[in-house]
């Protein structure tokens, strides 16, 4: 049987590949929607976040000799920490102002973080291995998927809901989006905004550094990666809705495979072809496929 | 009043050309590449270094004046690499310009200095239209090009029997006339190309590309594309096993690449190169001296930087003179040997050398830091360069 004259078996590990990816771009553009949806920060220090979480699994791996697993844990925390600081140095400064001051901001960071690893670590990148338990491939029969890439989509998909649970449906969640709407009134009623919005960009930054981690065995870990990546996630959040968690995470994953099918029937339009539906979406939809209009 | 202003800036003016004709201050030698994008570490600022080294151990001197060595970042940008070197020859009077990596900066420096009738010499660019249809009287193409990387791997991998080739290249100039350059190579050899695909600059994942690869059934997966992109196309390739089922060949991969990958990644990949670090004592003694101060291997490339700036310096000395045309016509009949290669520059400005194609060694066949390759086979450069049969040049044809 075939689709479009590609073999079914073909076609069908396609769409796995693409599966893999788009949850790449789902944990990406989750951290930028919480982000951008409680503080309203346009965070283009995100793609730097990514790359830093990368590099510090594989300083921990290379200089500590800590393992993958704890690495998981590790560089989402310490990153975290960095969100944290850059939050209550900078950004605090900005939430009166003008969006694009954030925006200029995190970009200038982002320079600041790519250039220092490119003086340090050069630009061919380190090598991570995957880690033993996750090495090896399963034969599905009608491709053989690296273990590895199994494992990403799952913790994806789990970090996805968890974060998108606690959003919608626990009191904390509530707190935050309270918050979002009204600062003022939710401090009335005693609660530390200021510090659940800290809190917040630095969950979003550990976002982006789990990320990091995830793709460090997959591709090279290298200062560029991240901004190779992170205008691909912005089209993924314009094209969701800017501030929707659960329509970031599903564009995230529906991109995915939009994008692993064009590598198969017009490989040479696949890095454009998520631009090409975020100019269609934007054209009906303009707040994007999950956004409220306002 | 006025024909005082006038006459002092006539002064001022005469002066100025005097200054950049004289002959006394400084030799001045330009190196432009890129310096901090994804080629950096292939060329670089090291190579820039090498440039300078070079200058040092020839005394530092050459004519009784002094050398000296000026460096720019083109930042892969074209334009960027013209304005530079125009700005270098008509403000500082620049002798003689060594392009860097990337082909579009190289092809646009060498239309520049024909124009200014000086001396340039492209190496970190491979692609061969420099010495073919864009070749000039004021061009060196030093070390390897796209023609000689696609014969070294084509020829020899075709006639060990590998027939049928699957390409995964980098969809733009440089990847489609790399493809077609090794193409050519494996048709003419009795080989078949199965399949290709064009994977688009920078794309990061490439698990899409090798399962067509895999698809085809081909014997030969090759990637035609560089630096990154070679790395996570080689990086994908061992993780969805393709390198169980094809051979892997890397059209332009350098050490840097495969130091960075691991052996555990490359062992068995076959690469085309101008030049090994650990091929003889003298390419030793070079390599001991740049690990000193980089804690790295040096590129193929920032070897032929080094070798370049010596030949260039001989044939000033040799031709007693900084005039383009007369340094150019000295290089062209000199005979160049030392740790890089031996081989002389063609009419056309190609220099003629042997080339290699390696093949990575296993972890366990690798027993001191950066021993990677071993050789394969050594192709005598008349081989692996464009023949002048096939050349569209003029300057050959004469």
């Amino acid at each position: 049987m075939d689709i479009f004259g590609i073999p079914l078996q073909a076609f069908l590990g396609q769409l796995l590949l693409g599966l893999v990816n788009g949850a790449f771009y789902a944990l990406l553009s989750l951290g930028l929607a919480v982000i951008f949806g409680l503080l309203g920060i346009v965070n283009f220090a995100h793609g730097a976040l990514y790359m830093l979480g990368a590099f510090a699994a594989w300083i921990m791996l290379d200089k500590f000799g800590i393992n993958y697993w704890y690495a998981l844990v590790l560089a989402p925390l310490t990153v975290g920490v960095l969100g944290v600081v850059i939050e209550r140095v900078f950004l605090k400064h900005l939430y009166k102002l003008d969006p694009l001051y954030g925006l200029l901001l995190t970009f200038g960071l982002s320079l600041i973080a790519e250039g220092l690893f490119r003086e340090m670590y050069g630009v061919s990148g380190q090598n991570y291995s995957v880690p033993e338990l996750l090495s090896g491939a399963t034969n599905l029969g009608f491709m053989v998927l690296p273990n590895y890439r199994a494992w990403v989509v799952l913790v994806s998909l789990v970090v996805c809901l968890g974060t998108w649970y606690m959003i919608e449906r626990t009191r904390l969640g509530a707190y935050l989006r309270a918050g979002t709407e009204n600062a003022q009134l939710v401090q009335a009623f005693g609660i530390n905004v200021p510090m659940m919005v800290m809190l917040t960009y630095g969950a979003g930054a550990a976002l982006a550094a789990l990320a990091g981690v995830l793709a460090a065995p997959i591709i090279q870990v290298n200062p560029l990666m991240g901004s190779n990546l992170i205008i691909v996630v912005f089209a993924v959040v314009v094209i969701g809705g800017m501030g929707s968690i659960l329509g970031s995470v599903i564009t995230g994953l529906g991109l995915g495979l939009i994008e692993g099918l064009t590598r198969v029937f017009y490989p040479e339009a696949s890095n454009i072809v998520v631009f090409v539906v975020m100019v269609i979406v934007l054209m009906i939809r303009p707040a994007g496929l999950f956004g409220k209009e306002a | 009043m006025k024909l005082k202003t006038l006459i002092a800036a006539m002064a001022i003016g005469l002066t100025g050309a005097a200054y950049a004709q004289q002959n006394t201050g400084p030799v001045k030698i330009g190196f432009i590449t890129d310096m901090s994008g994804l080629y950096g570490d292939i060329d670089g600022p090291a190579g820039g270094e090498m440039v300078r080294w070079a200058a040092q151990d020839f005394g530092g001197k050459v004519l009784g004046r002094p050398i000296e060595v000026l460096t720019a970042d083109h930042q892969n940008k074209a334009d960027v690499a013209s304005s530079k070197a125009r700005e270098w020859i008509d403000k500082d009077g620049l002798s003689m310009l060594i392009g860097g990596t990337q082909s579009a900066t190289a092809i646009a420096m060498s239309k520049v200095m024909a124009e200014k009738k000086r001396p340039f010499i492209a190496i970190g660019g491979g692609s061969a239209r420099l010495t073919n249809e864009d070749c000039s009287a004021y061009t060196v193409h030093y070390a390897y090009d796209t023609v000689a990387l696609a014969n070294v791997a084509g020829s020899a991998l075709v006639k060990a029997g590998n027939k049928s080739w699957f390409f995964v290249t980098t969809d733009y100039a440089f990847g489609h006339s790399l493809e077609a350059d090794a193409s050519r190579v494996v048709k003419a050899n009795g080989g078949s190309v199965v399949g290709a695909v064009r994977a688009p600059l920078n794309a990061s994942d490439f698990s899409s590309f090798l399962l067509q690869a895999q698809a085809s059934k081909a014997q030969i997966l090759a990637f035609a594309n560089a630096g990154g992109d070679t790395i996570n196309a080689m990086k994908a390739a061992k993780e969805f096993g393709v390198t169980k089922t094809m051979k892997v060949v890397g059209l332009l991969v350098f050490i840097n690449d495969v130091h960075s990958l691991g052996l555990a990644n490359t062992e068995g990949l076959q690469l085309a190169d101008s030049w090994y670090w650990n091929q003889d004592d003298a390419s030793r003694k070079f390599s001991n001296r740049f690990f000193a101060k980089y804690k790295r291997m040096p590129s193929s490339i920032q070897a032929a930087d080094y070798s370049a700036t010596t030949t260039y310096l001989k044939a000033v000395e040799a031709a007693g003179t900084v005039d383009g045309d007369k340094v150019m016509s000295t290089m062209k009949s000199m005979k160049i040997d030392d740790f890089y290669n031996k081989g002389q520059i063609r009419a056309d400005g190609r220099m003629i050398h042997d080339m290699y194609l390696y093949e990575v060694k296993s972890v366990k066949e690798s027993t001191t830091p950066w021993d990677y390759y071993k050789t394969i086979a050594k192709i005598p450069g008349d081989q692996a360069f464009t023949s002048v049969a096939d050349s569209k040049c003029a300057l050959l044809k004469k």
